[in-house]
């Protein structure tokens, strides 16, 4: 049974059409990725499941009280500057029947209560943000961009902030334009272009659809004509010295094995990434 | 529709509300400091005064448009520049993805700031009286509803100058562009007695015409004429309407 329904999800803000229609479910405990590109409709689709905007046709099911149980974390959304850290999350635990503890919640997410919103680095307030949103201790977690902007050790911190909570059993659902972060925590994506869904599926099975072959590159001084009858090779060129062959998963392996040892040289292989995939899906 | 105040927002955005000295000393260390320097410094301040119906402006003029300076300060300035900013960084959005509602947030700010003038108000009482031997208003409980009255009036003008308002830059610019025309024609620099006769007649329909003449009359013992009650109330309306017609939460 998911926690989160999407059925034909559109959304128009006068002739501006910002969801054209889009279906997804969650299932509980899962993290759940939206991606797509700027201006997709991605953040527009979660504001309409956090409650903050209302459909103009189709409907969201969320099997959970929306303020009490879901705790969400928002783009452009700041605090007072004057604000301290620990009294930020000491208001917003405030708020609810069944709070986290504050101060636990600053020992995971490595902040000092004492510091002024103002004086917060970027990765210093999204890791703020990603608090408050949690200190209600919600069953959905809705998350925006989350990583946007983070340098890369505080994007890997906020990453494995995000599997502690998927460990509690809290059902996350992120927005994201990075590949890497869907596939280190997305148990499943949609893939968003244009207001609509492309495609529902694991990020592996997302590489699987776009293109699933490997390349083999290589340099030999020796004949490559063997490797064209092979079952597991789609196909092979040669620039030069440099040979490029195409196929399966299994093509390395029955490359490596087909030619005599010491004839290759600066062997390496290439594969899709869910970047490619990405692409391939939306068009590029 | 209660709204229900959570104890923990009406402490911190208390804290947050004294962390800005600027607002405070605006809105009361200024007035006092210049009803008692004002009523201390020039004699004829302290003398009857013809045009003022032989009463000493320091009884009465100048009290009322001090007091009517700090309504201003936080009704135009203070609340509207807060709330408008706490639309634009989205502070009311995020709010409003909690059990809390974002009005809650405007009905903490605007009681800090009703506060802030009325304990204002009392010290320039309490100190005119001791300094200045300005006399406690005779008629109590008409000092009390003009006050009210006017003060209802200003702070709905700057709920609907926060609600119309698109950013935090405009509204500042808007606040003291509405405030110091109106301080004008409430008497703040020209006393209504020797205004010409036709600045009269608009100060008369002006909120700050009406609530500074009302605030004088009760200064100096007498009822406030109907005519400035009747427009405090209509001001009121208007903007209170306004308010709640075009307020936006994000």
């Amino acid at each position: 049974m998911p926690i989160i329904t999407v059925e034909n999800l559109h959304k128009r803000y006068g002739e501006k059409v910002a969801v054209a229609d889009v279906s997804f479910t969650v299932d509980e405990g899962e993290i759940f990725g939206v991606v797509g590109r700027n201006g997709a409709g991605k953040t527009t689709t979660i504001e309409c499941v956090a409650g903050l905007r209302t459909p103009t046709s189709g409907t969201v099911r969320v099997a959970a009280d929306l303020k009490q149980e879901v705790g969400v974390q928002l783009q452009d959304c700041s605090l007072p500057d004057k604000i301290r850290v620990g009294e930020a999350l000491d208001l917003y635990a405030s708020f609810y029947a069944n709070p986290a503890r504050p101060a636990d919640l600053l020992a995971e997410v490595g902040l000092d209560p004492k510091k002024k919103f103002a004086t917060l680095s970027g990765g210093q307030r999204q890791r703020l943000s990603i608090a408050l949103a949690l200190v209600g201790k919600p069953r959905i977690a809705i998350l925006d961009e989350l990583t946007t902007g983070l340098d890369p050790q505080s994007r890997r911190d906020t990453w494995e902030l995000i599997e502690r909570i998927k460990e509690r059993g809290v059902t996350v659902l992120l927005v994201t334009h990075f590949m890497e972060e869907v596939e280190r925590l997305c148990d499943r994506v949609a893939v968003i272009s244009e207001g609509r869904v492309l495609a529902v599926d694991t990020p592996a099975g997302l590489i699987a659809r776009a293109d699933g072959s490997d390349r083999v590159i290589f340099r030999t001084t020796g004949s490559v004509e063997a490797l064209k009858s092979l079952p597991e090779v789609a196909s092979v060129s040669v620039v030069g010295d440099q040979v490029t062959v195409t196929g399966n998963r299994d093509v390395l392996h029955a490359v490596v094995a087909a030619l005599p040892a010491g004839q290759i040289a600066d062997l390496r292989t290439e594969r899709t990434t869910l970047d490619d995939a990405f692409l391939t899906l939306t068009g590029l | 529709m209660a709204v229900i105040i959570p104890a923990r927002l009406a402490v911190v955005e208390a804290k947050l509300y004294l962390r800005e000295p600027v607002a405070v000393f605006f809105a009361v260390v200024l007035p006092l400091a210049l009803l008692l320097v004002l009523g201390a410094a020039i004699p004829d301040f302290r003398k009857p005064a013809e045009d003022m119906g032989g009463y000493r402006p320091v009884d009465t003029h100048l009290p009322a448009m001090m007091i009517m300076l700090s309504v201003l300060t936080v009704a135009f300035s203070i609340l509207p520049s807060v709330l408008v900013l706490y639309r634009e960084r989205g502070v009311l959005r995020r709010m409003s993805t909690t059990p809390v509602r974002p009005i809650s947030v405007l009905t903490v700010q605007l009681a800090l700031n009703v506060a802030t003038a009325v304990i204002a108000t009392a010290l320039m009482l309490v100190f005119g009286n001791l300094i200045l031997d300005v006399p406690y208003p005779r008629m109590f409980l008409a000092f009390l509803g003009v006050f009210v009255l006017g003060s209802v009036t200003m702070f709905g003008i700057g709920l609907a100058l926060a609600a119309v308002a698109p950013n935090s830059r405009v509204v500042q610019g808007a606040g003291a562009g509405v405030m110091f025309p109106l301080l004008f024609l409430g008497g703040m620099w020209l006393p209504r007695p020797l205004m010409p006769e036709v600045l009269v007649v608009i100060s008369d329909y002006s909120p700050t015409g009406a609530f500074g003449q009302a605030l004088t009359d009760v200064f100096t013992g007498r009822a406030p004429s109907l005519l400035h009650l009747a427009v405090l109330a209509v001001w009121a309306a208007a903007a209170i309407f306004a308010a709640a017609r075009w307020f936006r939460w994000e």
